[in-house]
């Protein structure tokens, strides 16, 4: 299965964008998310970029005001996480030009689009951003 | 624009995000689910664009944590609507929101089939999508052989193919037996042919699932999972856009190795020889390079790659450069690199032949087990637990024992279970094994589980040799200030059983031993004291020739807990003072416990059970695959012949003592008729049995267990002793006041009245004490109603309050005499001074006939009855708790043993005891708020803050943050949480020690040697 999750959390720990791929209700996500975020947002720049928590890894990334978190099982490379993280990045810059908090905020469906046309099911289904964007383009000149 | 299109939504997004509070939060989104449910309900009026937006908004709430429970119908429903935007708005917030057992799905199908077999590509994908991210068994059954179709079909364009190919996937993996993926192996073949890297992408994770089922059938596919990697790996035919850093997509060159390491082995030599040199140029040609990314990205192709080799068990010297590059990774700066490198060094461990080199790195290792980082940590020690082997267990155990001093609380339980196993399993002598787990129970004692400690008791009951060096060990120990409870009870165990071989040493005359450990009772808990009891027994019985002075103090104390209200404790001290007046017969009884059979240990057997976390589990996998240290077995007297220890510790041998003990005659006579069972000494029954088990295995097997049966209920104690035991044990000695029970349990009525304002305090056959109390803010007035049950008049009553010093009592005059059936009302005058925890203690004595009874009660006049709940907003709330910054007025803890309770009954709890709950505080559903207000003359009205963290995992423990503005009231307030959560209030008060009150003049020593129930309670305030 690879990843669990995907969340992308501001540093006082606001949840700006989350998608399982595993069901659990609210309660356990806001648990989780709360657990998790603690302890990744004490973290400092020195410190490696996973945490274990539980039965998962949470590979994690910053970008400004943003963490980027990823929780995967046993089954995924951490440091290609890691880079798809960025990956993700790079194409919601592409999109939004320089993307940021507010970005995702106010754009949560094309979010959720761009992180749908890379990840399905848990896995990697694209990683070129030309091939991720056209679908995007495609939304926009439908509505 | 569709999001900034809605404008209504923005609008609530940007309300949402300007709220100050969680509080202002919930009371917006509560606004906005209402709108949103009224809208819905009359759906007609809804334009397509409204239910859009109105769908947004609730997934944009769900995703803030609030539960969505309406709305579903409407999100589904959008699924079917004709326009892209709205179906493709339906699509995603359906799989955001149902899972695949909603009922609602179902309604859905046939849409979906539509659009998945429809013309419209985009409408394909978003189907595709949806079913590959919540499909269940109804879609499998009845839309896998469409999407097949999809995926093979050539007339598809590869943004089709590739989602086609994860549906499956899921559709598989879910319903193994629905999907028919026979003759797919010539089909996957053909897949990994494909051009397009996104399909090949997604066919390369389908195929890691359909290989890890059955990797016989996908052999074809071998061989092109080579071609690929090898495509990839010399950058062939790779367009730009699945360029990452230079890096030929490095997510397609993981997946494919990942791919490969589910193939047992490659047999083709050319196949062989192509993936051997791609998987050497990797190791050899990935350098460090400037660019974060890149170097991210090429080592994450070379951590696959160390993977790859590692499972293939490539040639020696492939596998010695991968040993030798992760020997380099563990000592890099960078941490992920270290943390993978270690990381990976563990799952190499599985590899035979490498751990003598990975053996040269322990010293990098150790260094890393001092990072301050917690992930590279537990990697270090993941790493040194896997390869701790007979060579070098005297060196990484004593590493980690040393390191757990300074270890952070996370991690000291996991290490000392760790060093214990890795001492039992590799001990290179049984001394050197009874110093660790000693300095391990030293250290870090509330780590250690008692099985830990049964265990070593174990190794030195069946370890003839060992056990007069464990005896000076537990002696020395016993020398050190202030050792850990754990300790006392291992110390006096085991100088309880061999303190008489060292007898000629200075300072361990039996009486000596007695007293040192004698000194440590008044600071154990009720659990320990029994173990204290079977010492104080055996020291008795091995003083030969008798020592008056040592035999009456015994005495004394066995007399004093004869009526102890804790049964294993009342039940030790009758019986041993029954038993030591029989003189010979005392040898019999108490004579040195025989040995354990041997079986494999619990300890081990738990961590194997164990399920912490996922790349420990590996380690742990892998011990157990290992051999074990002979070493235990080599000491044992008898020449390493590979037998296994079951046979040769198991024997249950007489031992041959030293020096001529008078008593080891006849132990084989009491091993044989097996009257052991009865008075052995054994550790308290408050451990869960199958611990027990462990250390008191003999007894099981010897006899049908019974430790802790009343003595009179056992019919064994008279098989085992002579007729008029049976009577002594259960007479009360010397005591008149005895001869009135109180009637129901003294310390259950007293915390029922710590919750309640009047109740029953006391009752006996002639007297009843009611009461009742009204409190108001630091004031209290509480009568007394003494009620005369019978029918002559109760004489020279008397009552006394013994108050602590922060509460000022006044008792109005009681009367000398209570006529018969007649009651006394006595009212009292309470008034807080400061916070404290003490209570006051009623001493109440009267006449009844020629009966004087004396009781000493606690009065509920406890902290909680100046509290005064108060609901807190989080306006008021947030400014007080920061404002209230760190010790000592803002107090933390990590309490554990807390008696397992669910959230709710936890909430109930505390506002029971007026410490009332406000939800919605926090955000964390697992945390609570609390809020107070304690009054004292001292403090005045005092706002008490507390917040619980807990662990759904792990109910046994939370963390408490308690906040006021007096030091004094946030360390008692604290305490007294604390006690209400870990105890089973009724036992654990009893162990309080004496002298825990700062010197306040509560219990005159006397009131310690009454052997009144109650009295001892109050005493031992």
């Amino acid at each position: 299965m690879g990843i669990r999750f995907v969340l992308m959390v501001n540093k006082q720990g606001q949840t700006r964008l989350a998608q399982y791929y595993e069901y659990l209700n609210v309660e356990e996500r806001r648990a989780l998310e709360g657990e998790i975020v603690r302890k990744c947002l004490t973290r400092t720049q020195q410190q490696c970029s996973f945490v274990e928590h539980r039965n998962y890894k949470v590979v994690y990334r910053r970008y400004a005001s943003l963490f980027f978190l990823v929780g995967v099982d046993n089954e995924e490379n951490e440091l290609a996480i890691l880079e798809f993280i960025h990956l993700l990045v790079e194409t919601m810059d592409r999109h939004f030009g320089n993307v940021c908090e507010l970005d995702i905020m106010f754009h949560l469906e094309k979010a959720h689009f761009m992180l749908e046309e890379m990840v399905m099911n848990g896995c990697i289904i694209e990683t070129s951003k030309t091939n991720i964007l056209s679908q995007i383009q495609l939304m926009e000149r439908a509505s | 624009m569709a999001l900034s299109g809605m404008r209504g939504l923005s609008v609530f997004i940007s309300d949402v995000r300007n709220c100050q509070n969680k509080e202002q939060e919930r009371l917006r989104v509560d606004k906005e689910l209402g709108n949103i449910r009224t809208r819905f309900k009359n759906e007609k009026g809804l334009t397509p664009y409204e239910k859009k937006k109105y769908v947004w908004k609730m997934l944009y709430i769900y995703m803030l944590g609030y539960d969505v429970d309406f709305g579903h119908m409407e999100a589904v429903s959008l699924i079917s609507a004709p326009k892209y935007p709205e179906k493709q708005v339906g699509y995603i917030v359906t799989s955001c929101l149902l899972n695949e057992n909603h009922d609602f799905l179902r309604l859905a199908i046939n849409t979906v089939r539509n659009d998945i077999i429809g013309r419209n590509e985009t409408f394909q994908c978003l189907a595709l999508t949806l079913v590959g991210n919540i499909g269940g068994r109804d879609f499998a059954e009845s839309l896998a052989p469409d999407v097949q179709k999809l995926l093979i079909s050539s007339s598809c364009r590869p943004l089709v193919r590739k989602k086609a190919a994860l549906c499956l996937l899921r559709l598989y993996r879910k319903n193994p037996d629905v999907v028919n993926v026979d003759g797919w192996s010539d089909r996957m073949a053909q897949l990994l042919d494909e051009r397009d890297m996104g399909v090949l992408t997604s066919c390369m994770s389908l195929l890691v699932a359909l290989v890890s089922n059955n990797h016989d059938a996908y052999w074809s596919c071998l061989p092109k999972c080579v071609k690929t990697l090898e495509r990839l790996a010399r950058n062939q035919d790779v367009p730009q856009e699945y360029t990452y850093y230079g890096i030929p997509s490095p997510w397609l060159q993981v997946k494919t190795m990942r791919a490969l390491q589910y193939f047992p082995a490659v047999e083709d030599p050319n196949t062989r020889r192509s993936l051997f040199e791609v998987l050497q140029r990797i190791l050899m040609g990935t350098d460090v390079v400037k660019n974060v990314n890149k170097n991210n990205a090429s080592h994450a192709v070379l951590f696959e790659a160390l993977a790859l080799v590692m499972h293939l068990d490539a040639e020696k010297e492939m596998m010695s450069q991968c040993v030798a590059l992760l020997g380099k990774f563990i000592a890099v700066r960078e941490p992920n690199i270290r943390y993978l490198g270690l990381e990976n060094m563990t799952r190499m461990l599985m590899v035979t032949d490498v751990q003598d080199i990975i053996k040269r790195h322990q010293a990098q290792i150790i260094t890393s087990l001092k990072d301050p980082d917690i992930s590279i940590r537990r990697r270090a020690l993941d790493l040194l637990y896997g390869m701790c082997d007979v060579s070098n267990a005297k060196d990484i155990v004593e590493e980690l024992l040393q390191y757990l001093s300074s270890a952070d609380f996370a991690m000291r339980e996991e290490l000392s279970l760790k060093a214990a196993i890795l001492a039992e399993k590799f001990a290179p002598d049984l001394s050197w094994y009874v110093d660790v787990i000693l300095q391990l129970i030293d250290k870090a004692g509330d780590f250690v589980s008692d099985d830990i400690w049964f265990r070593v008791v174990q190794f030195v009951t069946n370890n003839e040799d060992l056990q007069p060096y464990a005896a000076l060990k537990a002696r020395e120990y016993l020398d050190k200030p202030a050792i850990h409870e754990t300790m006392v009870k291992v110390s006096a165990y085991i100088l309880g059983e061999y303190s008489h071989l060292l007898a000629r040493r200075p300072g361990c005359s039996p009486k000596e031993i007695f007293i040192v450990i004698h000194e440590k009772l008044p600071t154990v808990s009720t659990s320990t004291i029994p173990i204290l009891l079977s010492t104080y027994a055996k020291i008795l019985m091995h003083t030969q020739p008798p020592d008056q002075d040592l035999q009456r103090q015994i005495w004394a104390i066995f007399s004093k807990y004869e009526s102890c209200i804790d049964a294993e404790i009342q039940q030790r001290a009758v019986e041993y003072h029954a038993l030591s007046m029989k003189g010979a017969a005392l040898m019999d009884i108490l004579a040195e416990m025989p040995k354990f059979p041997e079986r494999q240990s619990l300890l081990i057997k738990k961590a194997e059970d164990s399920e912490a976390d996922t790349a420990e589990q590996s380690a742990i996998k892998l011990r157990t695959q290992q051999q074990t240290s002979n070493a235990l077995v080599l000491t044992d007297q008898r020449p390493a012949n590979g037998t296994p220890q079951v046979n040769q510790l198991g024997l249950v041998k007489v031992p041959t003592m030293s020096n001529a003990d008078p008593s080891t005659a006849e132990q084989g006579l009491t091993h044989a008729n097996g009257a052991l069972t009865i008075v052995d000494p054994q550790p308290p029954s408050t451990t869960s049995p199958d611990l027990l088990g462990d250390l008191l295995g003999t007894l099981a097997i010897e006899g049908p267990p019974g430790p802790v049966t009343a003595p009179q209920s056992d019919p064994r104690v008279a098989s085992g002793l002579e007729g008029g035991v049976d009577a002594l044990a259960i007479a009360t000695v010397e005591d008149q006041t005895n001869a009135v029970q109180p009637i129901g349990d003294i310390a259950e009525r007293f915390h029922a009245l710590c919750l309640k304002d009047s109740g029953v305090l006391y009752e006996d056959p002639h007297i009843q004490i009611g009461i009742k109390a009204d409190w108001r803010a630091h004031q209290g007035r509480v009568v007394l109603f003494l009620g005369n049950k019978n029918l002559g008049a109760l004489s020279s009553v008397q009552a006394l309050i013994l108050s602590p010093s922060h509460l000022k009592i006044e008792l109005s005059l009681v009367p000398d005499i209570i006529p018969p059936r007649a009651q006394v009302q006595c009212p009292l005058e309470i008034i807080n001074l400061h916070p404290s925890r003490d209570s006051a203690v009623l001493d109440f004595s009267y006449n009844f006939g020629t009966q004087l009874v004396n009781v000493k009660l606690r009065l509920p006049a406890v902290l909680n009855k100046f509290l005064q709940p108060i609901p807190i907003s989080a306006e008021e709330f947030f400014p007080q708790w920061r404002s209230l910054s760190g010790p000592p007025l803002k107090l933390q803890e990590v309490v554990r043993g807390v008696r397992p309770m669910l959230l709710a009954e936890m909430a109930n709890l505390f506002n029971s005891l007026n410490l009332m709950v406000c939800p919605g505080l926090d955000p964390n559903a697992n945390n609570l708020v609390v809020s107070t207000t304690f009054y004292s003359e001292n403090t005045r009205a005092m706002l008490c803050l507390i917040r619980i963290e807990t662990d759904p995992a792990d109910r046994t423990q939370l963390r408490m943050t308690i906040a006021s503005g007096d030091p004094t009231l946030t360390f008692e307030l604290k305490e007294f949480v604390k006690e209400q959560l870990i105890s089973i209030p009724i036992t654990s008060r009893v162990a309080t020690p004496p002298m825990a009150p700062q010197g306040q003049p509560l219990s005159p020593p006397t009131a310690l040697l009454s052997s009144d129930p109650g009295a001892m309670l109050a005493g031992l305030l």
